[in-house]
């Protein structure tokens, strides 16, 4: 490849480098976007790991996805077509089952069989949820405010945040400021006494997260879960037709129309500063690229402790950067089936197969897997959210065979017994697949083909640090104007030139595409050139 | 017709007889009501076995408050501060100890960049609590309806955050006050034994008395407010134990003209038309006031003596969410002699003692009162008040008090007799390992688990705090939105214990704080209300 020049490089073609480098082209700039694997997705990504199975081997369901972006950048014409999924199980080990129905009257009956009080709180608890979210889900697709700036930005965003809290009256402020240090199971204390019902919605306040669900700051947590929406219905969870990967190729679709170019295959070894500005990047194979500006779509660990070199970065950069806190805590398996398994006590035709499902009924569970993973070993009996993507999209596999997607917290990066072994990950796998073995009895024998994945695995082929699913853990020490670190939220790296626009921004991790579209808007800021990013619409 | 008496304070706790003295010197006619025989509350010195006495709740005499001290003339009234200032040993079962003071440490195996992070660690962190220290001695702002001394206050934090810190410190501390503890000990301490130590006994402090572990983000916010408590003075164990403090607050309270009457407990707060006319005793007189200042604990004050009727669905409400689990117990042992600990001079028994060898050995401690279990390795804080203070034990004797940051109020199967006796023996057993023969030297002991602190001293949930410490419960939301600036929505009832702002800890700022609140507020309205 000859010597060749781009406005903008962005590193890695996952879901927010593709979402940056669209509205980047979009702007009229050239952009090229650098993969260090053979296909691009990052973590959004599905591939064929097993002869016509389609895997979502990460991500796998989507409803953060901003529709702003869907809609500015032309998505549904690239192919990409969200489908909300059936509710959500939590099995019993007495045999039962507790169910989330779409049908309110459906829903304050299945509640209503473990307890009327609940069932009754049901209303309140959704009204509620929906009207945090909608109160936080506007400074998603913001750039957030330097509480130690004097610029005037800074002090009209300050402005626009207090404006906001203050429009919900002192009461209102006041029950929000509990967010800071509630825990999920406290939140939900709140509502709920059965603690059945209280574990059932409690997975949100964890999934992602080295915290327990007796954990202060998890309500927080499960309020960034809920604040997706699926044509406009917070807290309704879609899946992408034809797997996740869907979305990857859709922006990379409406990238390449903006006349933006991907590389795949060769990944960035180093970014090149000179004389404080980024000169462009040095990549695996021995190319470098130039490039005025450089964007990082790798965590920010990643980002200034091997992409960058320690002589071009403030030392007080390189220690936030190793202070940032990304813990791995969760692990995933995808599995290959025969047939759709039986779940003890849960008819084939009900519409809930569709759903996720849990297999921890009580919050001092989920509770105990947590203190498996402080210990530095997997859970033994982890917090499961498993998936049969394929009865909501039977394109993912051939007819008649289903593809099973279990999410799996906890899952430490590091075990406090010596490095992961491939059996251990064997070991991993078959605590996870035992477990739904005992709520399934012709489970084991369906499985065609089971991938297990560990911190290590994940990181190994997407690169996220630890394999943390939101490059960053979300707690209040690294969100909004500490996210990644405090002086560097803006997008802004410490080099001139230099972005970042992974998850490891704000407003951080799931398949949202916000901080990939906020970095570009501060970009073109900086670029003088006119705002490709539209601004969150609110459609309450 | 003229009332006895101006205002009414229910419970000579520290915080009651604050309040109490500071409306007696402002020439207030104050009656203070104590349940118990004696005042003092949580922290009066008792006889738990025949011939040893020991202090019930707190045991170590450290935050309070140096502007009350001086105010109520606290020396002038038998406060005794001139004993030894106590040091922190982190024991170690073979001897390789860790001594923390202030900003030094010294030890087996400690090096001295280790000695340097330990010092620069609390100076940071020192600084932080001196930001926020203004803001516990006043009453909190409002967020919605600021008044113009509250926006002064804020501005002046904002300022001193700003301009005091710098960018970075100010940035940092953003960052750092609601996160864990066990990270933050992770970014600036160093590892090994000796350092582990250091992070296991801040890792404790930041965790006594709340429901969390070292890994559970709040805690460096606790641990700043622990540190508020350093910046009135030093760790002692006051001679006559923490009763004698007690006394000397009731004796400059008394010398301001309240009346104290012990052993009259109070069964109803009175009210007519939403104004507080007085209150009932359980011996069923009444007696008349237009004040009532209240230092039990905002649930009991609320639901209690007020009664859930009486106030407005939403405030209840909210009053039965206030967390207050209470997580920590007191263990006192009557000893027949000294114990010998490994490795430990006699002199430097008069120490605390810390069973706390790394965060994770508090973190995994705190694991079983998760799920209203014990563990079987507790973290310990101990001292030996009769060291420093040889009345309290027979001669040769000794008593030996522990507070224990994890021991659940309700007890999965029960706290009988064979669970604590369980317990205790775990204990005991646990401190045999570092001073080998003390199982011989226990004469007698007494458990006060979270539920018998409540049978005893009347808070609720068991909670040393009257409410856990945590960012969403403190400042205006502390105890709860309403009743946050010492006043209530009922006309003339106040709050002035540890469920106020600033909360728990032998400060007695919340006391003070409520004195003002009392004397600045007008009687809106009352007297066409209550003719």
């Amino acid at each position: 490849m000859g010597k060749q020049h781009y406005d903008a490089l962005v590193i890695g073609a996952g879901h927010n480098g593709l979402t940056n480098a669209a509205f980047l082209a979009k702007s009229g700039l050239k952009v090229l976007v650098v993969e260090k694997n053979p296909y691009i997705g990052g973590a959004s990504v599905s591939r064929e790991l097993y002869e016509n199975w389609t895997y979502s081997n990460c991500s796998y369901v989507c409803s953060l996805f901003r529709p702003e972006i869907y809609r500015e950048l032309n998505l549904a014409k690239h192919g990409l077509q969200v489908t909300p999924f059936g509710g959500s199980v939590t099995f019993t080990r007495d045999g039962n089952f507790l169910g989330s129905y779409p049908d309110p009257e459906v829903m304050y009956r299945e509640v209503a069989r473990f307890s009327k009080r609940d069932a009754n709180a049901l209303e309140r608890y959704h009204a509620d949820t929906a009207k945090w979210c909608r109160l936080i889900r506007p400074f998603l697709m913001r750039t957030p405010p330097d509480p130690t700036s004097f610029r005037p930005k800074d002090w009209r965003e300050l402005a626009f945040l207090l404006k906001k809290f203050h429009g919900l009256g002192e009461e209102q402020i006041y029950e929000f400021m509990r967010f800071f240090t509630l825990s999920v199971a406290e939140f939900l204390g709140d509502y709920f006494e059965s603690d059945l019902v209280k574990a059932h919605f409690s997975g949100s306040g964890i999934i992602g997260t080295g915290l327990g669900p007796f954990s202060p700051g998890t309500a927080y947590v499960l309020l960034h879960h809920y604040m997706g929406d699926v044509d406009g219905n917070i807290g309704t969870w879609g899946i992408a037709r034809g797997g996740m990967g869907a979305i990857a190729k859709a922006l990379a679709g409406s990238l390449r129309e903006f006349g933006g170019e991907i590389l795949t295959g060769d990944g960035v070894e180093r970014i090149l500063v000179k004389d404080g500005r980024v000169t462009g990047v040095a990549l695996e194979s021995g190319a470098e690229i130039s490039a005025d500006n450089v964007v990082s779509n790798v965590d920010a660990k990643r980002t200034f402790l091997k992409l960058m070199d320690e002589k071009d970065l403030p030392a007080q950069v390189i220690d936030k950067a190793r202070n940032f806190k990304i813990r791995g805590s969760s692990g995933k398996l995808n599995i290959a089936l025969d047939g759709l398994p039986t779940f003890t006590g849960l008819s084939k035709d009900n519409p809930l197969y569709k759903g996720d499902f849990h297999f921890s009924d009580s919050l001092e569970r989920i509770e105990r897997a947590y203190d498996d993973w402080k210990a530095g070993m997997w859970s033994r009996d982890p917090y499961l959210d498993m998936l049969i993507p394929t009865l909501t999209d039977p394109t993912m596999a051939p007819p008649g065979k289903h593809m099973m997607s279990v999410f799996v917290q906890y899952c430490p990066a590091k075990l406090a017994d010596g490095d992961w072994t491939d059996d251990k990950v064997r070991a991993f796998g078959d605590t996870v697949i035992d477990q739904m073995a005992e709520y399934s009895p012709d489970l084991k024998d369906l499985i065609l083909h089971a991938e297990v994945r560990t911190p290590r695995e994940i990181e190994a082929e997407v690169g996220l640090t630890e394999g943390n699913i939101f490059q960053g853990e979300l707690t209040l020490d690294q969100l909004l104007f500490n996210r990644p670190f405090p002086g560097y939220a803006q997008y802004r790296g410490p080099v001139k030139g230099m972005y970042m626009c992974g998850s490891s921004t704000h407003p951080g991790g799931g398949v949202m595409a916000a901080p990939g579209a906020n970095a570009a808007r501060e970009m073109l800021a900086d670029l003088k050139r006119d705002n490709t990013v539209p601004e969150d619409f609110g459609d309450d | 017709m003229t009332k006895q008496y101006d205002a009414i304070v229910i419970g000579g706790g520290h915080n009651g007889l604050v309040c109490a003295a500071y409306l007696g010197k402002a020439g207030k006619k104050v009656l203070l009501l104590e349940a118990a025989d004696e005042v003092g509350g949580m922290a009066r010195t008792r006889e738990f076995c025949e011939g040893y006495r020991v202090s019930a709740g707190a045991h170590i005499l450290h935050s309070l408050s140096a502007q009350v001290v001086k105010e109520l003339a606290l020396l002038d009234h038998g406060l005794d501060r001139s004993g030894h200032c106590l040091e922190t040993v982190i024991l170690d079962e073979q001897g390789a100890h860790v001594t923390a003071g202030r900003d030094s440490a010294s030890g087996e195996g400690l090096s001295p960049e280790e000695i340097e992070a330990y010092a620069s660690f609390k100076k940071k962190l020192r600084s932080y609590a001196e930001l926020m220290q203004p803001m516990m001695r006043r009453r909190p702002p409002r967020v919605a309806a600021l008044g113009f001394r509250d926006s002064v206050a804020l501005a002046k934090l904002g300022w001193n955050m700003r301009f005091g810190l710098g960018t970075e410190e100010m940035r940092d501390f953003l960052r750092l006050a609601g996160i864990n503890i066990y990270d933050v000990l992770d970014e600036f301490l160093g590892e090994g034994p000796a350092s582990d130590k250091l992070k296991g006994m801040i890792s404790l402090d930041a965790v006594m008395g709340s429901f969390t572990g070292p890994r559970s983000p709040n805690t460096v916010f606790t641990y700043l407010c622990r540190l508020m408590g350093e910046l009135e003075g030093d760790m002692q164990l006051p001679v006559g134990g923490m009763g004698a403090v007690m006394q000397a607050l009731a004796n400059a309270a008394q010398a301001h003209g309240v009346e104290v009457r012990t052993a009259a407990p109070v069964s109803s707060i009175r009210t007519e038309k939403g104004c507080v006319v007085g209150v009932r005793l359980a011996s069923g007189d009444d007696i008349d006031a237009d004040i009532v200042v209240s230092n039990a604990d905002p649930k009991t004050t609320f639901l209690k003596l007020l009664g859930a009727p009486k106030l407005e669905a939403g405030f209840a409400n909210r009053v039965s969410r206030i967390r207050n689990r209470g997580t920590a117990a007191k263990l006192h042992f009557a000893l027949r002699g000294l114990p010998k600990f490994t490795g430990l001079e006699e002199g430097q028994l008069r120490n605390r003692l810390l069973v706390a060898s790394s965060s994770d050995f508090v973190e995994l401690a705190f694991n079983p009162v998760k799920y209203e279990e014990v563990s079987d390795s507790p973290a310990i804080e101990l001292v030996i008040p009769s060291l420093a203070d040889p009345s309290l034990a027979p001669e040769g004797h000794h008593v030996m008090s522990i507070a224990l940051p994890h021991v659940p109020y309700a007890l999965k199967g029960g706290w009988d007799a064979e669970a604590r006796k369980a317990f205790i023996d775990s204990v005991i057993a646990s401190v045999e390992r570092f001073a080998p023969g003390f199982t011989e030297l226990v004469v007698d002991s007494e458990l006060l688990t979270p539920a018998d602190i409540e049978a005893q001293f009347g808070a609720t949930g068991g909670h040393w705090h009257h409410g856990e410490l945590a960012l969403d419960q403190m400042l205006m939301l502390r105890p709860l939105y309403g009743a946050a600036q010492y006043t209530t929505p009922l006309d003339g009832l106040f709050l002035c214990g540890a469920g106020c702002h600033p909360g728990g800890g032998v400060s007695g700022l919340p006391g003070h704080n409520a004195a003002a609140a009392v004397l600045k507020n007008k009687k809106k309205g009352r007297a066409e209300a209550v003719a």
